[in-house]
């Protein structure tokens, strides 16, 4: 943890503490101490411990994030009806209030453990973490983490996922790349849905909604689905395959997969000053 | 509304410190933010005192020291300044860059009393 964080810079490093080093004194009597900490540090070591209880296991996680009503448990319904022959799967539902939606996932018959964060606007990796333990990793393939609808706070906290996928509905607009840079620069697929609505929404371009998403220097692929049209799924499908594919032959070779933004960029800035 | 949480991440860090350094009392802290950190500079300055209160840091001053938004170009190899939602090269206009500076959020220094400064 130490050596991403920059916490090592303590007490312990006296050669730092030296004169001209870290830590100096004021002409007040005071001192001062210069440290590099990721002020989230603390949940992206339990997001790291998270990943790690995936790899061992052998699950795929993936977090889905969207503001409300973009379609984010529909397309888990769809996917789960596709997948369910070929992948065991578990899912978990973070939402303000209700068991509504992990309710729609057991009505399939898969595991749903619903997460109520009462007036917290997005999962933390301690929430996920305490849900682990009500899911025997042993048993599933994929986890499914579907995050708070909200297209701001749940892009600053790691959970331990190994993909960001960003959902973008069609009634929502083709700018919101562009109006919430941190959630879509953090995706590792966007999937623009309710595309069967772009018949009435003639204003929605789907070239436009990608070009916003590469003018955030995201390289994503951007697949349009509705779950409506069950041949339009493909695509989210086939890369879902890939990944719990390229996830398999990570942890093979005992590496891990990470979604392509990390805290791990705080270091490497913080190394550059 | 996470920079609650966010506070609480800050406090709890100056709190380990503090303890590491037996600071009697913490005066100042300085917070490197970026616009792409997804943190907003006001709401956190107003999250901060209430996440201060009752800690070695209450009363404690909070800087906030503003991270532009860098990025390098890959085709290019230049390095200019960008905005949050156009990641662009400034100077070849392609998007295919990396972010140099701009999503940090992070402590970089804590000014304190020790307690033998008054023994």
């Amino acid at each position: 943890m130490c050596d991403t964080c920059g916490c090592n810079i303590t007490h312990g490093n006296q050669h730092l503490i030296a004169a001209g080093g870290k830590l100096q004194k004021t002409a007040q009597g005071s001192e001062a101490l210069s440290v590099l900490k990721n002020l989230l540090s603390e949940n992206d070591h339990l997001a790291a411990h998270n990943r790690e209880h995936f790899d061992r296991h052998g699950v795929f996680a993936v977090n889905l994030m969207s503001s409300p009503g973009s379609g984010k448990t529909s397309l888990l319904e769809a996917s789960l009806d596709a997948l369910g022959d070929r992948y065991r799967i578990a899912v978990i539902e973070g939402d303000l209030e209700t068991e509504n939606d992990a309710q729609r996932i057991r009505s399939r018959g898969v595991e749903a453990v619903q997460i109520t964060t009462g007036s917290a606007c997005h999962l933390d990796a301690h929430m996920v973490h305490d849900a682990l333990h009500q899911i025997k990793l042993d048993d599933i393939d994929i986890l499914f983490i579907e995050n708070v609808g909200n297209l701001v706070c749940p892009a600053s906290f790691d959970l331990g996922q190994h993909r960001n996928v960003t959902l973008l509905s069609v009634p929502e607009g083709d700018d919101k790349p562009s109006k919430y840079p941190v959630m879509f620069r953090a995706a590792d697929l966007v999937a623009l849905t309710k595309v069967d609505l772009l018949s009435v929404l003639d204003d929605f371009s789907t070239d436009r909604a990608c070009e916003n998403v590469r003018a955030l220097a995201n390289a994503a692929p951007v697949v349009e689905l509705s779950v409506k049209q069950n041949a339009s799924m493909a695509p989210w499908l086939e890369w879902l395959d890939q990944q719990v594919e390229h996830h398999r032959q990570h942890c093979q070779r005992g590496e891990t997969l990470r979604p392509r933004i990390q805290p791990d960029g705080v270091r490497l800035h913080s190394l550059a000053t | 509304m996470h920079e609650l949480s966010v506070c609480q991440a800050l406090i709890d860090q100056v709190e380990n410190l503090a303890r590491e350094q037996r600071a009697r009392r913490v005066l100042s802290l300085v917070v490197g933010v970026g616009p792409l950190s997804g943190v907003e500079v006001s709401l956190l300055e107003q999250a901060y005192p209430v996440a201060a209160a009752g800690t070695v840091a209450e009363g404690a001053e909070l800087e906030l020291e503003h991270r532009p938004v860098r990025v390098h170009c890959r085709t290019c190899g230049e390095e200019s300044a960008a905005t949050a939602n156009r990641l662009l090269c400034a100077s070849c206009g392609d998007w295919q860059t990396d972010l140099v500076s701009g999503d940090e959020l992070v402590l970089t220094r804590v000014e304190f009393l020790r307690e033998q400064a008054y023994v």
